[in-house]
């Protein structure tokens, strides 16, 4: 199995035997390194039928739900920690689910695609095109990807809601170890990991 | 505490061999009677009084293996009966009730699990209900029958298992008041399931639901047949019955499914005929599954079930539903049906948010159909993945 350094990263944020909610969970491949890692008690929340199906197959605990309709049947601060990793930006209202996020969890964990990163940057600049890349496979017309954000953008959002950023990691590659410390990581990060709270 | 308890896996097996050829069927099965007439055997009644002697009608599928961990007990809804699979002799033209999931090969699949699915008491499949002897009198108990529950209904069933040497569940599969069952078990007999699969069904029986039974009730009961629920051995309550299926079918259905199975559309005729006949090809659709239903099913039985579907509250006994699932140790599957309005999905949330107050395990699953209620009986492709995935981890975790 290939490496992933950001799921490493969201790892070491976990304490052990912590209460862990991952929203878009897929199959579960996250959720399952932090119960056989971490012993949290962990549960997902996912929108595609299949996925759920194979996150039952391998005993987890599932909630087949669409988060752009909120985190209504969660209660608040239900979990230590809720992860969104890599779907933000496919959500209708990222807003909403941030707010939502820090009130079921103590600790929110989001990564995103940074969209300011130099190849979107210099895709755009150059060629006069919706940038396409590993981490934005899709043509303008069929991305799932509708809300793209920046490093920036998303220290913006955090500030507007008020909410304090306790860890961020900036990744060049998902798959190999980062950098100890990225120059202008809005430049040079492909992927942004923020573990933010209510201040 | 029970009958002779059977020890081999021919005794157990209720599949006769030679006539499977059907396919993924279940083959012929036949319906058996197991009656607790001895000492101890008793049902104490949530609403005062006792069972005894009392029977009840089950069916089995598969076998139990030697470790006694595979069995599976399906719960049927207010007109089902034990038959839920397979068939009962080669001619039959139609099979057991959810025989769609039922079989070598399905999602519970017989091939590895040892089914069983009972008539509940109070029932009119061949358990003792309303229509059976009263033995004080020598004659049908009708409305001298004691009043049931959800939780009579369940403590009946462990009898069953305790009979067939099952002392913890695999799993407890059900739909609609299947479902209550499911819950009431897992919540009132923690040590006997590893798995529940309540689905289209809620913790407490809605207000909308309790308006539509009585509007059930009230029409057998005005039907001049009944005669106070003594009517066996005269004129049934047909009328009434009738009635009260045509009023419970529509809450199984939904409006889109009506609009797309019949819409307006008339009934053999080019025009109105501007009298009060089954113009319309719904009225002329109820009409038949009322008095067909007539055929197979015992006026008081659908008015002590119905009663016991409305006395189901969970939040009853223990205050609030987090309360209830204090003392449940059941991994479990709640599942809900998009158009079910009798059950939306959001009383199916409700347990999955009760249970995950408790630290329960528990996922939900959502089938998008638009089917209504009726749903759970029909959408094997939507339901027949998650369910053979949800038994099959969950007997790696199994434990007594």
């Amino acid at each position: 199995m290939t490496r992933r350094i950001d799921h490493e990263l969201i790892e070491g944020l976990v304490p052990e035997g912590a209460t862990v909610l991952d929203l878009a969970c897929g199959e579960g491949d996250l959720l399952d390194k932090l119960i056989t890692r971490k012993h949290v008690h962990g549960s997902g929340v996912e929108i595609d039928q299949s996925a759920v199906e194979k996150c039952v197959a391998r005993g987890l605990s599932v909630f087949h739900g669409d988060l752009d309709a909120g985190l209504a049947d969660f209660s608040d601060q239900s979990h230590d920690i809720v992860i969104l990793s890599l779907s933000l930006q496919q959500l209708r209202r990222p807003r909403m689910i941030v707010r939502e996020m820090v009130r079921v969890g103590r600790l929110a964990i989001v990564s995103f695609p940074n969209f300011a990163h130099w190849i979107p940057r210099a895709y755009l600049a150059l060629r006069g095109r919706m940038p396409m890349s590993r981490d934005l496979p899709y043509q303008w017309w069929d991305t799932p990807n509708i809300h793209l954000c920046t490093i920036t953008d998303f220290r913006s959002l955090c500030r507007a809601e008020g909410l304090c950023i306790e860890h961020t990691f900036y990744l060049a590659s998902l798959d190999k170890d980062p950098p100890a410390r990225l120059a202008v990581p809005n430049l040079t990060a492909r992927i942004a990991v923020f573990a933010v709270s209510r201040c | 505490m029970s009958g002779k308890r059977p020890t081999t896996r021919k005794e157990i097996g209720d599949v006769a061999m030679g006539f499977d050829d059907d396919a993924g069927s279940a083959g012929i099965v036949r319906t058996r009677h197991v009656t607790f007439d001895r000492p101890g055997q008793e049902l104490p009644l949530e609403g005062g009084g006792v069972l005894a002697p009392f029977t009840l009608a089950y069916e089995t599928y598969g076998s139990l293996n030697e470790r006694r961990d595979n069995a599976i007990l399906v719960t049927h809804a207010l007109s089902g009966n034990a038959h839920v699979a397979g068939r009962h002799d080669v001619a039959d033209k139609r099979p057991g009730w959810w025989d769609m999931l039922i079989g070598p090969g399905k999602g519970l699949d017989t091939d590895r699990y040892f089914v069983i699915c009972a008539n509940v008491i109070g029932g009119c499949g061949g358990s003792t209900g309303p229509s059976s002897v009263d033995p004080a009198t020598g004659r049908p108990f009708g409305t001298d029958f004691p009043m049931i529950t959800i939780k009579d209904m369940v403590n009946a069933q462990v009898r069953l298992l305790d009979h067939l040497g099952v002392d913890k569940l695999l799993a407890a599969v059900g739909g609609s008041m299947g479902g209550m069952q499911v819950l009431e078990l897992a919540v009132s007999h923690p040590d006997r399931t590893h798995l529940c699969v309540p689905m289209a069904t809620a913790a407490r029986q809605p207000t909308m639901a309790i308006a539509f039974n009585e509007v059930g009730r009230q029409a057998i009961m005005a039907d001049p047949d009944w005669q106070g629920g003594h009517y066996y051995g005269g004129r049934s309550p047909a009328k009434g019955l009738s009635v009260a299926r045509m009023v419970g079918h529509i809450t199984y259905l939904s409006d889109e499914a009506m609009e797309e199975k019949f819409g307006r559309r008339l009934q053999d005729i080019h025009d109105y005929t501007f009298t009060f006949s089954a113009d319309f090809e719904v009225e002329s659709y109820l009409r038949y599954q009322g008095l067909s239903f007539t055929n197979r099913f015992d006026a008081n039985t659908y008015l002590y079930i119905t009663r016991a579907l409305d006395y189901f509250d969970l939040t009853r006994r223990h205050g609030t539903l987090v309360k209830a699932f204090e003392a449940v140790k059941a991994r479990f599957l709640v599942m809900g049906f998009s158009s079910d309005w009798l059950h939306p999905p959001y009383q199916l949330k409700e347990i999955v948010s009760a249970l995950r107050a408790t630290q329960k395990h528990v996922s939900y699953y959502e089938v998008e159909s638009h089917f209504g209620h009726d749903a759970f009986l029909l959408e094997r492709e939507k339901m027949e993945g998650i369910i053979a995935a949800f038994l099959s981890s969950g007997s790696k975790s199994y434990h007594r």
